[in-house]
């Protein structure tokens, strides 16, 4: 399964300035472990140190928080978008 | 009616109105709490008296005390508010990049701005003031994001009210800022009835900051952590600018005239609806933080969508 990824900015000077890219997987999980894979820059802003997702990090397949989904078994689709977004609080 | 002693009192009661005819089901209701009608003009309000009468009582803040918080804008102007009324100084870390009307609201107030780069957005604003509040002690700082008088004004007064005036809901939608709303809200609305749904609707914001230079500069809100949100909401959902710019839009066709964040949770409202999440009867109550004064100089109503999606993207509407 292909799927797009949308990088946050601190993410994209690890992928050669791109903000979004493409990456395999069958589940979040895999997907995530496929960019690691492509751009092993990006590994310390999103794996713990547990091989989970950082704290400050979300993921959103197709801008649906994937913690309430199935967190990284969540599965995907050929064509899903995939968004990585740090923490940021308003108010 | 009767004639009140204090602005102060006219905070939180809110009025609820039906938004269904937005809803792309016809056997699904939509209400919006229209939290615009605040004296302050904002959801803020309840936040702010809270966490300054909490702390009036407990000592912490004392007889003309400088008060010093972060901000976007609408805890900011609160705080600014009620700071005037009772006596206090109010110094706000704001980013540079929030609405115009926001920063001459503060003014309006007497409120002392400290500006922060626009780049770090709210999480530069926060560890600003931080950083000032531990070189001086002798100010108060409510700290939004981590003040249980924050979720307190919520489980205490938004939820009871939203209970009183529609107990019928059965999913709640708001925004996520310091999690103060959906927390309190959520909480009361699930204890009074367990299966009542509470989604949580942000926009992209990480996105657009380009300041965020480490992912450890990310947060989460004590308040979120603290009554744990990850349990407590059902699902979180981004809503990008265009969406949120199109259902400020939208909304005016139902006579609400809110703000962007406003405009973003309808969006995820009609979504969710949309997808057929939300069973027939269901009822969506919905979040409306702030009217839509203070982004008339965005142009987000009447200007050509592309050019007020790309000036939303540089500013912070959260």
């Amino acid at each position: 399964m292909s799927v797009t990824v949308r990088l946050p900015t601190i993410m994209r000077s690890h992928a050669g300035g791109q903000s979004e890219v493409k990456a395999e997987g069958a589940t979040i999980g895999e997907v995530v472990n496929d960019l690691v894979r492509q751009f092993p820059g990006t590994a310390t802003h999103l794996k713990a140190p547990d091989g989970g997702v950082h704290k400050f990090v979300n993921v959103y397949l197709n801008d649906e928080d994937v913690r309430y989904l199935q967190k990284l078994d969540t599965p995907v689709k050929e064509g899903d978008q995939v968004s990585i977004l740090p923490a940021v609080a308003g108010g | 009616m009767p004639i009140y002693d204090s602005v102060l009192d006219l905070i939180g009661n809110t009025p609820m109105v039906d938004a269904s005819a937005l809803s792309p089901n016809p056997r699904v209701r939509i209400t919006a709490k229209l939290e615009g009608q605040n004296p302050g003009g904002s959801i803020k309000d309840r936040a702010g008296k809270y966490m300054i009468e909490e702390a009036e009582k407990d000592g912490s803040l004392k007889p003309g005390q400088v008060i010093l918080e972060s901000s976007s804008g609408n805890t900011g102007i609160a705080l600014a508010m009620i700071a005037r009324m009772r006596g206090y100084r109010f110094k706000v870390v704001l980013p540079e990049n929030v609405s115009i009307e926001r920063r001459q609201l503060l003014e309006v107030w007497g409120a002392e701005i400290i500006d922060s780069p626009g780049s770090e957005g709210s999480n530069g604003a926060m560890e600003r003031a931080k950083v000032l509040a531990a070189d001086h002690p002798d100010w108060w700082f409510p700290f939004q994001y981590g003040n249980p008088a924050n979720v307190k004004a919520h489980y205490e007064g938004t939820g009871p009210e939203i209970w009183r005036d529609c107990p019928e809901v059965t999913h709640f939608i708001a925004g996520l800022g310091t999690a103060g709303t959906l927390m309190g809200v959520g909480q009361f609305l699930k204890d009074q009835n367990r299966a009542v749904k509470v989604i949580a609707i942000e926009p992209p914001v990480g996105e657009m900051v380009d300041g965020l230079k480490n992912i450890d500069a990310g947060f989460v809100p004590p308040n979120f952590v603290d009554n744990d949100g990850e349990h407590l909401l059902d699902g979180r959902m981004i809503v990008r600018p265009r969406e949120s710019i199109e259902w400020t839009r939208r909304l005016t066709e139902v006579g609400i005239f809110a703000g962007i964040a406003s405009g973003a949770v309808m969006a995820g409202a009609v979504k969710l609806i949309g997808e057929g999440r939300v069973p027939d009867g269901g009822v969506v109550v919905t979040v409306m933080s702030d009217g839509g004064w203070k982004y008339l100089s965005t142009g987000a109503w009447t200007g050509p969508i592309d050019e007020v999606v790309a000036r939303a993207e540089r500013i912070i509407y959260f």
